[in-house]
């Protein structure tokens, strides 16, 4: 099998939005003006069957985008990302069985309970339930979920609660290419170490590769092996963690952070990042 | 290695009439209130036919008007659910939320198109049956002449072509991710208004026959009161039967076509995310 996990060719990513014109501007055939917004700027990048790689930017840089690429469900204007030698355009089938997804949103059937709609994401990868059952079970157990929740509507559970139920949706297909945006974003800090050891464990015992996008400075400092600090669509940094302290001195004798590191190539602090992504 | 993949398919589309067994007993209020909207839309129209004679102050086979309208009532009825069945398989998602999870899991949309199809086709029938069950307790329905067997045969190459409807409806909550369910059912109105459901559709202006003509709703319908009311045979039956199983594989193949169009566009111009 491929090493390359993932491998990113110049890809190039805009989306284009209507907004209305103004009143004044307003004609009778024109009534909204087209605005083009580049999301990826034919970005490059490689990562290693294995590896923990981690993409840290600001709200609108470019990261979900790029994981939304990955999992087949943009496509990009030009360029090309393959998984595991497979192209994602051209053979997203072969993909799609390779990957799962972990997002900010923990998107669910609100009134299935986490057994239906774990049951539902087992068979649309073609789990039979025999393996599937156990498998859900064991991995919501591991992650603190309490049994008496598993047969719960997910709309009585708790905001970390459900995000501890996506994860366990996306690692029950065990895929070999984990897609993570912002998996602990909203999560308690216990909550938080769980997601985290669980990554750390089934990275150990599955060779799973993982690509992380997160605003947590120290997780992605402790998680990854290497990281990509994206702002604007362009990727301005990529090193291990302490190859991109490397690049800051540090201030006032103090060790440099995973947060320095950030602001200084970014521009941005890390509570505007957060910020904007509560507005978002 | 091949009876892996279509066990694995299989799998994929149970997952379907799974979810949408599990959304019926979730949401049964909402299934209760439809099916009282459903019967009371069904006994008000028929009750039309009965006090016809009353209206018009003219001598009116009564039966035969009462049977017309009820035929029309369940036939729609049924074709209906299909419709909405196959156009919601997207819009439930968006709903919910889940519309990426679906489309980045390893199943094909046949697959995701059979699923839903044979769950809408099991629903349509148990709701169709549970209809004519409480309906049967206020109208005296004269079934003695018909060709049950031929009503059958009708009835499913009907919803082949409906079941092609709705892949083409399907398509507007993919491209608008807010109105496009709402598009909808602007879609099965245009369906009932020319299809004949409760009025021989020579009865449209003459500019909207040929459109009613279009419709496979007109064919099913006209077919079922052959069937039912006057018992025409199966063999007479044949041409028609045809007619909409070539009309339903050339809707369901246009329909597959279009939609992998229209994900593929909004892939590209990204209107899969949750958000639209």
């Amino acid at each position: 099998m491929c090493t390359r996990a993932l491998e990113v060719e110049r890809v190039r990513k805009v989306f284009t939005r209507k907004e209305k014109l103004p009143k004044g501007e307003r004609g009778f055939r024109k009534r909204f003006k087209k605005e083009e917004v580049v999301a990826l700027k034919e970005i490059d990048l490689q990562v290693t069957k294995g590896e923990v790689f981690g993409v840290l930017g600001p709200n609108g840089s470019g990261k979900s985008t790029l994981i939304r690429l990955a999992s087949t469900l943009l496509l990009p204007d030009s360029g090309a990302l393959r998984i595991f030698g497979h192209d994602v355009e051209h053979d997203p089938f072969a993909v799609k069985r390779l990957i799962n997804r972990v997002s900010v949103d923990a998107a669910f059937f609100k009134k299935f309970s986490p057994i239906e709609n774990l049951m539902y994401a087992a068979r649309l990868y073609g789990m039979p339930p025999s393996e599937a059952r156990p498998k859900m079970q064991e991995i919501m157990k591991r992650l603190g979920l309490k049994e008496s929740t598993f047969t719960q509507p997910m709309e009585h559970m708790s905001r970390g609660m459900q995000q501890k139920v996506a994860v366990a949706r996306g690692f029950l297909t065990s895929p070999i290419l984990l897609l993570l945006d912002e998996p602990t974003t909203g999560l308690d800090p216990h909550s938080k170490r769980d997601v985290q050891a669980f990554v750390r464990e089934i990275r150990q015992t599955h060779d799973a590769t993982v690509l992380l996008t997160t605003h947590d400075m120290e997780e992605a400092d402790r998680l990854c092996d290497r990281i990509a600090i994206i702002d604007d669509g362009k990727i301005v940094a990529l090193d291990t963690p302490e190859g991109l302290k490397a690049l800051v001195p540090s201030q006032n004798g103090d060790k440099t952070t995973m947060e320095d590191v950030f602001i200084t190539l970014t521009g941005h602090s890390f509570e505007d990042a957060e910020a904007e992504e509560v507005d978002a | 290695m091949r009876s892996r993949a279509v066990v694995r398919e299989m799998r994929g589309a149970y997952a379907f009439v799974e979810r949408n067994v599990n959304l019926i007993k979730r949401y049964w209020g909402w299934e209760l209130v439809w099916l009282i909207y459903s019967l009371t839309n069904a006994l008000a129209i028929t009750y039309i036919g009965e006090g016809m004679g009353a209206i018009s102050g003219q001598e009116i086979d009564t039966q035969y008007v009462v049977t017309y309208l009820l035929v029309g009532a369940l036939i729609w009825q049924y074709l209906s659910v299909i419709f909405y069945a196959i156009s919601e398989m997207i819009a439930w998602e968006r709903w919910e939320g889940t519309i990426e999870y679906t489309f980045m899991a390893p199943v094909s949309r046949p697959t995701h198109l059979v699923g839903t199809t044979l769950f809408a086709i099991g629903y349509g029938i148990v709701r169709t049956l549970v209809i004519l069950g409480i309906v049967a307790f206020f109208f005296k329905l004269d079934l003695s002449e018909a060709n049950l067997f031929g009503a059958v045969l009708m009835l499913l190459a009907g919803s082949v072509s409906f079941v092609g409807l709705g892949i083409w409806a399907a398509v507007l909550p993919l491209l608008y991710p807010e109105r496009g369910a709402q598009m909808t059912n602007a879609v099965a109105a245009i369906l009932l208004l020319i299809s004949g459901v409760y009025y021989p559709i020579e009865t449209l202006p003459n500019w909207l026959q040929p459109i009613a003509k279009a419709s496979p709703a007109t064919y099913v319908i006209k077919g079922m009161r052959a069937c039912l009311i006057e018992g025409q045979g199966a063999r007479s039956l044949l041409p028609t039967i045809g007619l909409l199983i070539a009309i339903g594989f050339a809707v369901i193949v246009t329909g597959l076509v279009l939609f992998r169009y229209v994900e593929s566009y909004a892939k590209r111009a990204g209107r899969l995310k949750r958000s639209g």
